[in-house]
C-alpha cells in the first residue's frame, strides 16, 4: 500500500518557478539600491580603504587612485553606470581586485555552495534524528540530556566551536586539517582530489551545521509530540500498523512540514554564519568576500555577491516549495 | 678549503647560541636545495608590484619576484642587487649606477638602463605614495649606455640611496608597461621581474604560488623550488597551522599567542627582523582643537602614559618603548637626547591645574575621544590601558572603533577627531618616513598619513627642509636631532611604542632573515632543512 506522490511535469516545473523569478527582479533591484545607498552612507570609500592599507599616500596618488576607482563621479552617476551594466547582465569589473565580478565570486561559488550544502545535510539529518530521539523520550533523561545539549550548541557561538574543533581535531589529535580547502601544492587529481576537499571540508561543515542541528532538532521535537496527538495517529495505530511505521510514516513525515519551511528560510542564514566560518577555517567562499568587500568599500563586488545569493536563496525556496509539494499533496504548487 | 670557509661561517652561530647547537645534532651548514616554503598571510594582496604601492602584503610577495637597484645590510648598509657600483657627485646632484649585465626578465628580455629610467620616472615617482616624496628631485634619468643609468637631481637627496631596495622601489620591465595605463596593467596581477622566484598563479582568497627562477642572476641561487602564500585569514588559525606544520612561516601572530608558540618544539621566534621599515607606534593630536593648542595638556598627557605597562602587557615586551619620533633600529638618526615625559601623574596634574583645568565637582577635568587605527587589537587596548590612565588624572577619555576606511575618512577627510593612537612605518629614512608627520607643508586634508595633528612649527619645517638637502652624514644626524628636540618640547604626537614585527617559523626553515628587509626581503638565501 503506498500513497501516490503528485508528479512533477516541467509545466510544474515552470509554474514553481515562474512566479518567484518574477517576483524576483524587483527584489533585486530592490537589494541592488538599498545596499549601493547603505553603502554611500558609510563613511570612507574604496580609495580611503585603499591608502589605508598602503598605510602612505599622496594628494596625487589619492586623486590618481579615484579617478581609477570612478569615485570621482557622483553617486547617481556611479548607480546609474552600475544599473546599465546589469542590463547587459554584467556584474560589472573590480578595480581592486582587477578582473571582473562575476569571475571573481563564480571562483569562489563552488567552495561556499560546498560548504552550505554539507552544512544543511548535516543539521538536518542530525537534527531530525535527534528530535526524533528527544520527542521518542520526552520528558525522560535521554530527552533531557540531548536538550541541553541543544542548547549548548544554540549558544556557543560558531567561531568559538571551530577555533576549538581545530585545536581538538587539528592540533592535539592531527586528524583533520586546520584550514583551508585543499592540500598546498598538493596538485591533486579526481578521487584523491576529492577525498581531499573532504577532509578540508569536515571541521568548517560540522561547525557551521552545529547551530542549526540545534534549532531543527528542537524543532523537529515539538512537530512530532504534535502530531503525536493527531487523529489520523490514532486511527493508524488502532488499525494495527506496526509502530516503526506509524512513526515514519504518519509521523516523521508531517513533522517535517514545518522543519523544511525554516530550513528555506535558514539558507541565508548559512550564508551569513559562512562568512565567520569560513574566516575561521581559511576557507575561501563568498562569506570572505563579502566580508572583505565592505571592509574595502568595494559596491561592485558587494551588490554582485548580494545580487546573487538572493537569486540563490529564491531558487532554494522554490526547491522547498517542491518537496513541500511531494511530502504533503495537499499543498499545491504555486 | 671550502671546508675552513663552512667551519668559519658555522663559527658565529655557534658561539650565539651555545645550548642550541649542543642541543641540535649535526645541522647542516650548508643550504640543501629543493622544497617548498608555505608562508601564512593574513590580508591578501591588491596587486603584485610594490612599484606603485606601499601595501605591506603586496611587499611581501614582489619582494621575492622583483630586484632593486640595492639590497640592504641588516645594519642598512646598502649592497649590490642589480646595480653593481654607485656614486654620487661631488654636488650631489647625480647619482650615477653601474648597472649588472646578463640579467633577464622573466620573459627572457634582457634587464638595461632603459627599465632602470623608465621606473623611476613613470612609476615610482608618479604612483608610489613613499615614491612621489623619495624621488621628487629626480628631474631625470640619462642612460649613457644600456648599462649605466644616471639620477640628474634639482637638489641633492642623500636618502634616495637608502630606498632603493626590492621592497620599496622596484625595478619593473619598461617592455611590458610602456604606454599603459601603469595602474590598469595586466602584469600588475602576474608580474614579470628579474628576482629569485616567477610567479605562477594567484587563486584569490586562497593562494599564490611562486616558483624558483632558474635563470637567476646570482648562480645557483634560490634554494628553494617554491614559495606558497596561503591565505589565513584568522590569526587564531594561523597559529594552529604554524603548530600542525601545515605553514611554516607567519610574522602576523597575535603578540598575545607568541610565548606559547614559541615554546612548542618545532618552531622557532625571530625577533631580528627588518631594520628598514620598522614600525612607531604614538598618540597624536588634533591641534585644530582649542584643548590641545595649549602645550601644557599636551605635556601632562604625555606624563600620565605609562609607557612599561604598556609594553609589557599589551605589546608582551616586542618592542621597546619610545621617546623619540625616529626609532631606534633607524641608528643613524635616532637620538636619546629629547625631553622626555616620565610617567609622573603628581606632575600631570599640575601641569593641567597651571593650564586652568581643574577638577570639577565630579573629579574630571575634561574628556575628549580617541580613535585607533583598525590595524589590530594592539592598538584598540593600547587605547584603553590610555583611557585608564588619563582616568587617574580626571581626564575622561572615549574610545571609538571603527574600520580602515572610517579611520582615514575621519581623521584625514572629514577631520571629526580629537586623537588618535596609529603605527607607521618610519621607512628606509626620515625624509621618507617621518617628515610627512610634522612638515607644515604636508598638512593635506584628505590624504593619509599626512600631518594629521596639523602641527606648524617653523623651526621643524627648516631643519626637515635642511636635512633633506644635506649631502654631509655627520650635519644631517645633526639637525635630525635638533628636529627630534624640537617636536619632544612641542609634542603634536607622543610616541609610545617602537614595535617589532616578530615572525614564527619552523626551525627547519633557515637562512630567510639575511638582510635588512627582513621577511618581506628575496629569500634568495632561504631554504628548508630536513625535518
Amino acid at each position: 500500500m503506498s500513497i501516490r506522490l503528485p508528479s512533477l511535469s516541467w509545466f510544474t516545473w515552470l509554474g514553481a518557478l515562474r512566479r518567484p523569478l518574477v517576483r524576483a527582479l524587483p527584489t533585486a533591484l530592490g537589494v541592488v539600491i538599498l545596499n549601493f545607498a547603505l553603502l554611500q552612507l558609510v563613511p570612507g570609500d574604496a580609495v580611503d580603504a585603499l591608502v589605508a592599507e598602503a598605510g602612505s599616500a599622496t594628494a596625487e596618488t589619492t586623486a590618481l587612485l579615484r579617478e581609477r576607482y570612478g569615485l570621482d563621479q557622483s553617486s547617481w552617476h556611479q548607480l546609474g553606470d552600475y544599473l546599465q551594466h546589469l542590463l547587459h547582465l554584467s556584474l560589472g569589473y573590480s578595480p581592486r581586485y582587477d578582473m571582473p565580478v562575476l569571475d571573481l565570486i563564480l571562483a569562489r561559488l563552488p567552495n561556499t555552495l560546498l560548504l552550505m550544502g554539507a552544512a544543511l545535510v548535516i543539521s538536518l539529518t542530525l537534527g531530525v534524528a535527534l528530535g526524533t530521539v528527544m520527542a521518542t523520550w520526552a520528558r525522560r533523561w535521554p530527552d533531557r540530556l540531548l536538550s541541553s545539549l541543544a542548547f549548548l550548541m544554540y549558544s556557543t557561538p560558531g567561531f568559538w566551536i571551530g577555533l576549538m574543533a581545530i585545536v581538538l581535531f587539528a592540533v592535539q589529535l592531527g586528524w583533520l586539517p586546520s584550514g583551508g580547502d585543499g592540500t598546498v601544492g598538493a596538485e591533486l587529481q579526481g578521487w584523491e582530489r576529492f577525498t581531499d576537499t573532504l577532509r578540508h571540508a569536515v571541521l568548517p561543515a560540522c561547525t557551521l551545521a552545529s547551530f542549526f542541528v540545534a534549532v531543527y532538532a528542537r524543532l523537529t521535537r515539538a512537530a512530532i509530540l504534535e502530531v503525536q496527538t493527531q487523529d489520523y495517529v490514532r486511527t493508524a495505530r488502532a488499525k494495527g500498523l506496526h509502530p516503526a511505521r506509524v512513526r515514519l510514516r504518519h509521523i516523521l513525515r508531517n513533522a517535517l512540514l514545518p522543519v523544511t519551511t525554516v530550513a528555506g528560510t535558514h539558507l541565508g542564514g548559512l550564508l551569513g554564519g559562512a562568512a565567520v566560518t569560513e574566516t575561521v577555517f581559511s576557507w575561501s567562499g563568498i562569506g570572505r568576500l563579502t566580508l572583505e568587500a565592505v571592509q574595502a568599500r568595494e559596491y561592485r563586488v558587494l551588490l554582485g555577491v548580494l545580487l546573487l545569493s538572493s537569486l540563490l536563496v529564491i531558487v532554494a525556496n522554490v526547491l522547498i516549495d517542491l518537496l513541500h509539494a511531494r511530502l504533503d499533496p495537499r499543498i499545491r504548487v504555486a | 678549503m671550502t671546508v675552513s670557509r663552512r667551519h668559519l661561517l658555522a663559527l658565529p652561530a655557534a658561539l650565539a647560541w651555545p645550548a642550541a647547537e649542543a642541543a641540535a645534532p649535526a645541522v647542516p651548514a650548508v643550504p640543501v636545495r629543493g622544497g617548498t616554503l608555505v608562508i601564512g598571510v593574513g590580508r591578501e594582496p591588491t596587486l603584485l608590484t610594490s612599484a606603485i604601492t606601499t601595501a605591506g602584503p603586496t611587499q611581501t610577495v614582489s619582494g621575492k619576484v622583483f630586484d632593486g637597484l640595492l639590497s640592504y645590510d641588516v645594519d642598512l648598509s646598502p649592497r649590490p642587487q642589480l646595480a653593481t657600483r654607485w656614486e654620487t657627485s661631488a654636488d650631489g646632484l647625480a647619482i650615477s649606477f653601474q648597472l649588472r649585465p646578463g640579467v633577464k626578465w622573466h620573459d627572457g628580455q634582457p634587464f638595461t638602463s632603459a627599465d632602470v629610467a623608465f621606473s623611476v620616472m613613470e612609476a615610482w615617482k608618479k604612483y608610489n605614495a613613499r615614491g612621489r616624496a623619495t624621488f621628487a628631485n629626480v628631474e631625470r634619468v640619462d642612460t649613457p649606455g644600456p648599462l649605466v643609468a644616471v639620477l640628474r637631481l634639482s637638489k641633492p637627496a642623500p636618502y634616495i640611496l637608502r630606498a632603493l631596495s626590492s621592497v620599496e622601489s622596484q625595478v619593473i620591465p619598461r617592455h611590458l608597461y610602456a604606454g599603459s595605463d601603469l595602474l590598469a596593467n595586466p602584469h600588475n596581477n602576474a608580474p614579470i621581474g628579474t628576482g629569485p622566484f616567477r610567479f605562477v598563479r594567484w587563486e584569490r582568497g586562497r593562494q599564490l604560488v611562486l616558483e624558483r627562477n632558474p635563470d637567476y642572476w646570482d648562480a645557483g641561487k634560490p634554494y628553494l623550488d617554491r614559495i606558497v602564500f596561503r591565505q589565513l585569514p584568522d590569526p587564531a588559525a594561523a597559529a594552529a597551522a604554524l603548530e600542525t606544520g601545515a605553514v611554516h612561516l607567519s610574522s602576523e601572530l597575535p603578540l598575545s599567542d607568541l610565548a606559547g608558540i614559541a615554546a612548542k618544539p618545532r618552531l622557532a621566534l625571530h625577533r631580528r627582523t627588518a631594520s628598514a621599515g620598522s614600525g612607531i607606534t604614538g598618540f597624536e593630536f588634533n591641534l585644530e582643537r582649542p584643548l590641545f593648542q595649549d602645550v601644557r595638556v599636551r605635556r601632562a598627557i604625555a606624563h600620565a602614559v605609562d609607557r612599561d605597562f604598556l609594553l609589557k602587557n599589551v605589546w608582551y615586551g616586542y618592542g621597546t618603548v619610545a621617546q623619540a619620533p625616529i626609532p631606534k633600529p633607524l641608528a643613524e638618526f635616532h637620538t636619546e637626547d629629547v625631553p622626555t615625559y616620565p610617567f609622573d601623574l603628581k606632575r600631570a596634574e599640575a601641569l593641567l591645574d597651571e593650564a586652568g583645568y581643574k577638577r570639577k565637582a565630579n573629579g574630571i577635568r575634561f574628556s575628549f575621544t580617541n580613535d585607533p587605527n583598525a590595524t589590530g587589537a594592539v592598538l584598540s587596548q593600547t587605547a584603553q590601558v590610555l583611557r585608564s590612565n588619563l582616568a587617574r588624572i580626571g581626564v575622561r577619555m572615549e574610545v571609538r572603533q571603527q574600520d580602515f576606511g572610517e579611520f582615514v575618512n575621519r581623521v584625514y577627510t572629514r577631520r571629526d577627531f580629537d586623537t588618535t593612537i596609529y603605527s607607521a612605518s618610519a621607512g628606509p629614512d626620515p625624509a621618507i618616513g617621518t617628515q610627512r608627520f610634522y612638515w607644515s607643508k604636508n598638512i593635506q586634508p584628505g590624504v593619509a598619513f599626512s600631518n594629521g595633528a596639523a602641527y606648524r612649527s617653523a623651526e621643524a619645517d627648516r631643519l626637515l627642509e635642511a636635512a633633506q638637502v644635506e649631502t654631509d652624514p655627520a650635519k644631517r644626524r645633526a639637525l635630525y636631532v635638533r628636529f627630534q628636540q624640537v617636536v619632544e618640547t612641542d609634542l603634536p604626537k607622543i610616541p609610545l611604542i617602537s614595535s617589532e614585527t616578530v615572525v614564527v617559523a619552523q626551525k627547519s626553515v633557515r637562512d630567510f632573515l639575511t638582510t635588512g628587509e627582513g621577511s618581506s626581503g628575496n629569500f634568495a638565501n632561504a631554504w628548508l632543512a630536513a625535518a
